[in-house]
């Protein structure tokens, strides 16, 4: 009877949960996986079946390809990127002050900093991208372009040049990431007691060596879950890359990503059951790299 | 096809992502939550038989019950829905005093009524416009949208002696035609070509060209004045140059040209006039053009065009009455002029130019009132209430001799001379634009690609070649046709 009462009261807690995860998540996806076995075009109520035609289709698809190739450079840029920087100036707020009486402090003014590089965080996705469009305003209006032109240079295309598009949109990632990071690792170093610092420092260790040797290894843990949320996030990019690119993942496709792709197919192109399988496809990206990632990443755990 | 009402960027992350994944639980609102399935899971989608028609007489020629609510769901952009409420549903309750409107107002068409559409509680007309207007072959497809036939074939409003089909402008019926039915009634009447200040060209003593050589001449003077003689938006409306190129295919080679790329013909795109077409408009913007426009959207665009920094720019008539607060007042005057001759062997004379309707309306097959929604389009197409929309928007409707009387800005007034100069060389809309979304959205990015000189004219012709012979092979896409 009391274990049941004891059941009963966590069911109670978890039911309304797990029902609207269940409901908004999960159902969701299954009903993908679903659609992109059917050529449901987005209006009728009884699709029908077309095997798994969607996806031999995704092979002879090139702007889905070319929106893949994508992720991989995000996968790989935004990252190493966005945490070498956050490591950088997380090092330098926290312990890059040098040492006075004996404590490790961070360069003059960190405190201000800390919170300037956490600005970008509070601003959502779609006025980050309104921001960027002005600074990337082809013309004299544009914050980089009219500086270029005030000195006499050349205006750049960033966003209309399909070589640079794509960097373009990364440095606007990176710009808005960083300052997460900047915190997280601040909060991370903070937890590394200051003794080992000293000791090193005793030893007669400079910054270089205190960084690798010291804050590195002891922030790994932090360093591992910054480095799967942006592997995550690497697999999205949707707003910025609809708010700021030049017809919608252009010019010539340089700029294209998945989940764009995906809203394209079915929502302007009423293809709901290829964009499901584009879906799926993206699914089993994001989860067999999450998998690979954990399983790879994987260390020791350094207790102190 | 105005985006003077935002564009498809206006949508965030949050909101798509929620759109792809949850389309299903706007389904069935009464459903239950887990059986409700995207796609109604076989429930009872049959229409609800309409209630008691009434007798079929001229004044009620679809048989109208006089007491049933019509539901008419309006895209709230650039006109605002004030023309429905206030002109064409007093009609409609004059002609049935009885029957109560239900208005719904919308900028997202499709986000609102796509799950409907699946549940079978359907609208009975809607104004399907705007950037997620649905796409109207799919509906078609579906079994959703009624064939306006009888509606062509009713009395007109005004004129009981006429059948409402001859009321309309010549082609416009036939622009709402999906595979062979006119499913589409587009009520406004736009004119494209290049838009331009008038007061500026009076002041300058600058002549509107009619050959390629005098438009060639004319850049050279204007850049020597500090203008940028053309442009276009190339962020978000490439596609007014990819009009651009077309219709001027169409003036080298005839309208056969856009019918034949309509067609998916074999080598259409690759018409010597299609080639010409582009490598004119390539040759111009690499020697006159700003390649900071391949940046800047519409509205950045025609604004820079007011402060008379643009000379020439590619859209249509609505552009007007879209800037209209932007004006300046006694310095500016919109006036349009058909795409010069490119060669003097054009098949089409320099003063052809473009006219075509936009604005989508259907009414719903498988709505509760589907007698009801014919009788509110007939009202639409009443010389009474094409006026009024005229006087209220700004835009000529495809009602002939709407615009009489009507006292039009000066935009909308060469628009409606232009027309009348060029009589009958329109220049007819492509409508592959409509039929196959996704090659269409090539073209853009190609027209992209070739202004940039990224591409030459020789690959964009090639390339739109392979698309269009992807499209026809694939079986999956419903192909049209046209003849005319």
């Amino acid at each position: 009877m009391r274990r049941l009462r004891e059941y009963g009261f966590i069911t109670g807690f978890l039911a309304i949960p797990v029902i609207l995860y269940v409901v908004f998540v999960i159902s969701p996806y299954v009903q993908a996986f679903y659609l992109s076995l059917t050529d449901w075009g987005g209006v009728s109520a009884f699709p029908s079946f077309s095997g798994f035609s969607n996806y031999t289709r995704l092979f002879e698809d090139e702007v889905f390809w070319k929106a893949v190739r994508n992720h991989v450079l995000l996968l790989i840029a935004l990252p190493l990127l966005v945490l070498s920087l956050a490591l950088f100036f997380s090092f330098l707020l926290n312990l890059g002050g040098g040492s006075k009486g004996g404590k490790l402090r961070g360069v003059w003014g960190s405190k201000f900093y800390r919170v300037v590089f956490f600005f970008p965080q509070v601003l959502a996705v779609a006025i980050v991208g309104v921001l960027f469009q002005a600074v990337y305003r082809p013309d004299e209006g544009g914050i980089i372009n009219g500086a270029l032109i005030a000195i006499g240079l050349e205006p750049i295309g960033w966003l209309t040049e399909p070589s640079i598009a794509f960097w373009a949109i990364i440095g606007v990632m990176v710009w808005q990431a960083v300052g997460f990071y900047v915190v997280l690792f601040s909060a991370g170093m903070a937890a590394i007691p200051k003794d080992v610092f000293e000791a090193a420092a005793l030893d007669g260790a400079g910054r270089f060596r205190l960084f690798f040797s010291i804050t590195l290894p002891l922030l790994w843990d932090t360093l591992q879950v910054g480095w799967i949320y942006l592997s995550i996030a690497a697999f999205d990019g949707f707003a910025l890359v609809q708010v700021l690119s030049v017809d919608r993942g252009g010019p010539d496709n340089s700029t294209a990503v998945l989940p764009l792709e995906i809203w394209k197919t079915a929502f302007s192109y009423s293809e709901f059951g290829y964009a499901s399988a584009m879906g799926v496809a993206l699914f089993f990206m994001t989860i067999t790299f999450a998998v690979l990632a954990l399983r790879v990443s994987r260390r020791e755990k350094i207790e102190f | 096809m105005s985006h003077s009402a935002g564009t498809p960027r206006d949508i965030d992350r949050r909101q798509a992502l929620r759109r792809i994944g949850l389309t299903a639980f706007m389904a069935g609102p009464g459903a239950g939550l887990l059986a409700s399935c995207a796609t109604g899971g076989g429930g009872t989608s049959t229409p609800t038989p309409a209630g008691s028609a009434a007798p079929i007489s001229a004044d009620n020629p679809f048989g109208v019950n006089a007491s049933q609510q019509l539901e008419v769901v309006i895209f709230s952009g650039g006109y605002t829905d004030a023309y429905a409420t206030e002109i064409h549903q007093p009609l409609y309750k004059k002609a049935f005093p009885q029957a109560a409107i239900k208005h719904v107002p919308t900028q997202r068409i499709g986000g609102q009524l796509r799950p409907r559409f699946v549940s079978g509680d359907v609208p009975d007309v809607v104004n399907n416009s705007g950037p997620e207007s649905i796409d109207t072959s799919a509906l078609q497809q579906a079994g959703h949208l009624a064939d306006l036939t009888a509606l062509y074939d009713a009395p007109s409003v005004h004129d009981p002696s006429k059948k409402v089909r001859d009321t309309l402008v010549t082609g416009v019926i036939e622009e709402g035609l999906i595979a062979g039915k006119p499913y589409i009634l587009n009520y406004t009447l736009s004119h494209r070509g290049l838009w331009y200040n008038a007061k500026l060209f009076a002041d300058k003593g600058y002549q509107v060209p009619t050959t390629w050589d005098a438009f060639l001449a004319l850049c050279e003077q204007l850049k020597g004045a500090g203008i940028t003689p053309f442009a276009y938006p190339g962020q978000v409306g490439p596609y007014y140059q990819t009009w651009n190129l077309l219709y001027t295919a169409a003036k080298i080679g005839g309208n056969q040209v856009i019918i034949d790329i309509d067609n998916l013909v074999d080598g259409a795109w690759q018409n010597p006039a299609m080639l010409q077409a582009v490598t004119a408009w390539a040759d111009l913007q690499k020697k006159y053009g700003d390649k900071a426009y391949f940046g800047l959207n519409h509205t950045e665009t025609q604004v820079r065009q007011l402060q008379d920094k643009v000379a020439f720019y590619p859209t249509g008539s609505w552009i007007e009455n879209e800037m209209t607060k932007e004006i300046p007042a006694g310095k500016f005057e919109y006036a349009v002029m058909p795409i010069p001759s490119v060669t003097a062997a054009d098949k089409m004379p320099a003063e052809a130019i473009f006219a075509g309707a936009g604005e989508n309306f259907f009414v719903s097959e498988k709505g509760k009132n589907k007698a009801g929604g014919m009788e509110y389009l007939r009202q639409m197409l009443s010389l009474e209430g094409a006026k009024a929309f005229t006087e209220k928007t700004k835009n000529l409707t495809v009602v002939v001799g709407s615009s009489d009387g009507v006292d039009l800005p000066p935009g909308l007034k060469s628009a409606a001379k232009a027309q009348e100069v060029a009589g009958q060389n329109i220049i007819t809309p492509a409508r592959y634009e409509g039929w196959y979304r996704k090659l269409y959205d090539y073209s853009q990015t190609q027209t992209n690609a070739v202004m940039a000189g990224r591409i030459t004219p020789a690959e964009f012709c090639e390339n739109m070649q392979k698309k269009a012979d992807e499209t026809k092979k694939d079986s999956k896409i419903t192909k049209q046709t046209r003849t005319a």
